[in-house]
């Protein structure tokens, strides 16, 4: 892919001065008992919201990415790599500075549509409708979906509800559903980890696939090596700063250095 | 889009670009690049909005469905529970305190029971409602969607459960002398006026519910409230024909009692004109579209801020 984005570069996520503020209702210290909230409601803060606690998740990050490029995104836990993923989506409002983008990038995961009440087959189609597909396209790679998942290897499970699958059965249908659908700026959260070796060969198949489709990918992960695999570009986060953006071999040796691999 | 691949380019680290310089801004302008989850104008949420018609169907049907999923009777509890619900307020306003004035067993029964399943109706959408976006917060940060699915999504959920609600409310209609007759369709435009109305207010809700998460706490004590003012267990004119003329007014032309009293008249033979307030149907339209309209508008107005934790 890295030959693709020397000549006429065309930007497909501008990311300018982003600024991402979460609020927590009833974090703001003490016992956590009814009196230390009364106590925080009395006690007004300096010009801060009474009650609530803000944490500073993405500080003043700035990058550009460029069609054909397949970004990760590094960093350790908490380092605000999901946060800024939503937000780039569109999903997560800024607090200050502005993400601008070519379409609608879409963040691969259907987890919070599902309902583990239901059957398989239900939340099949229930995830492809809240991805945005229509009733005909679902129709269509229903079969696919359910056959990538390989759910009914093992006998009928797609007409049980979902509660009653293993973790990795429920894993592998949430990625089946969630990589039914192609997109133009495509980003995954540390999706590769899913169900067996089996399928984790297969669904990295799939996901080499959507790249070719899709005009950036961002991919989140704390394995150097499905980062090195996949991508040709690395922004480094730590602490919500842009600590490193370059080509994955540099950024990922530093990375390695400071955390002492 | 063009592919713009030309062979033998050497890659650089940092290639000369006729880009450089330019502003952030200026680059997405350039490139006809949008700032990423603003918010559309009215109408093309409404167009939006539409194109997500499906999911809102699907979602609300399987809210409902997932609802009762682990109970052994299963979707008989849509029916059970209303049914339910109806013998408690019968044994209590029924028997016990007898809040009939003024009305024959055979109306009052039914009366209670159309009463209690349409004021439900307006109080679990309003209670939907809070929590439509507070409450799915993983959702609104996974997926794209116009917001408003949600909210109206719940009050769809709720429409659905009033319909099972109906099936009781015709048995005992029935079974207390009141017939089937013409005057029953009535009922269907009745249900159609409320649903707007209870769409409206749970859009308002879940606007105010996604940044106070507390009202999901006080709303059951506001709900009860109206519940009491609005007659479901009495008759507003009669329970307060000592009091002066205003009060009662006010408490009949709430949303809530004219939307009972048009279904109660629809279906309870002994329960004749004369018990409703003037004008009874333009009110009710006229608190359709106003709440309908105004909850739509208020909501889309901070679309693009919901799922800010």
């Amino acid at each position: 892919m890295a030959e693709d984005n020397t000549a006429g570069r065309i930007p497909t996520v501008i990311a300018d001065d982003v600024h991402i503020v979460y609020r927590v209702n009833g974090g703001g210290g003490g016992k956590g008992g009814a009196t230390a909230a009364l106590s925080r409601i009395l006690r007004r803060g300096k010009g801060e919201e009474r009650g609530v606690r803000k944490v500073h998740a993405v500080r003043g990050v700035s990058f550009t990415s460029y069609r054909g490029e397949a970004i990760g995104l590094i960093g350790t836990n908490g380092s605000g790599k999901s946060t800024l993923l939503r937000a780039i989506a569109g999903l997560l409002p800024t607090e200050s500075g502005k993400v601008y983008t070519d379409g609608q990038p879409s963040l691969l995961g259907v987890n919070a549509a599902l309902m583990s009440d239901l059957t398989g087959e239900r939340n099949v189609v229930l995830g492809g409708l809240a991805m945005g597909m229509s009733r005909e396209e679902i129709r269509e790679r229903y079969q696919s979906i359910v056959d990538f998942s390989g759910i009914n290897e093992k006998g009928d499970f797609i007409t049980l509800p979902m509660r009653t699958y293993s973790s990795g059965m429920a894993a592998r249908l949430r990625f089946s559903i969630a990589a039914a659908k192609n997109h133009d700026v495509l980003m995954i959260d540390e999706a590769l980890a899913t169900g067996d070796r089996k399928f984790q060969i297969r669904s990295e198949e799939r996901i080499r696939e959507l790249r070719k489709e899709a005009g950036t990918v961002f991919l989140v992960s704390h394995s150097n090596k499905s980062i090195r695999d996949t991508c040709d570009r690395v922004l480094w986060l730590e602490r919500g700063e842009l600590l490193m953006d370059g080509p994955t071999d540099e950024v990922l040796k530093a990375y390695e250095r400071e955390t002492g691999k | 889009m063009s592919d713009t691949t030309h062979d033998g380019a050497v890659a650089l680290s940092t290639p000369p670009s006729v880009d450089d310089g330019l502003s952030p801004a200026g680059l997405a302008t350039k490139y006809g690049l949008t700032v990423s989850g603003a918010r559309p104008g009215l109408f093309e949420y409404v167009r939006q909005l539409r194109g997500r018609r499906h999911f809102i169907m699907a979602f609300s049907r399987a809210k409902l469905t997932a609802q009762y999923s682990q109970a052994k009777l299963g979707q008989l509890w849509q029916v059970a529970t209303p049914l339910l619900n109806a013998a408690v307020y019968f044994v209590i306003f029924g028997l016990i305190l007898g809040t009939k004035k003024g009305m024959e067993p055979e109306v009052f029964i039914p009366f209670l029971v159309t009463g209690v399943f349409v004021f439900t109706f307006t109080q679990s959408s309003v209670m939907a409602g809070v929590r439509a976006i507070s409450g799915n917060l993983g959702l609104v940060r996974a997926l794209h969607f116009p917001r408003a699915s949600l909210p109206i999504s719940f009050s769809l959920q709720q429409l659905q459960q009033l319909l099972y609600s109906m099936i009781v409310l015709v048995a005992v209609t029935v079974g207390f002398g009141s017939y089937p007759r013409l005057s029953w369709l009535l009922v269907i435009p009745a249900l159609v006026l409320q649903f707007f109305f209870n769409t409206g207010l749970a859009l308002i809700m879940a606007r105010l519910g996604a940044k106070t998460p507390d009202l999901a706490q006080l709303m059951p004590f506001v709900m009860r409230t109206w519940m009491y003012a609005s007659g479901v267990m009495f008759s507003i004119p009669v329970m307060l024909a000592d009091k002066p003329a205003w009060i009662a007014d006010v408490l009949q032309y709430n949303p809530a009692a004219i939307y009972m009293d048009l279904i109660r008249f629809a279906m309870i033979d002994g329960y004749g004109s004369e018990n409703l307030p003037a004008h009874v149907w333009v009110v009710g339209l006229a608190w359709a579209l106003l709440v309908g309209a105004a909850g739509f508008v208020y909501f889309w107005k901070a679309e693009e801020r919901y799922g800010r934790g």
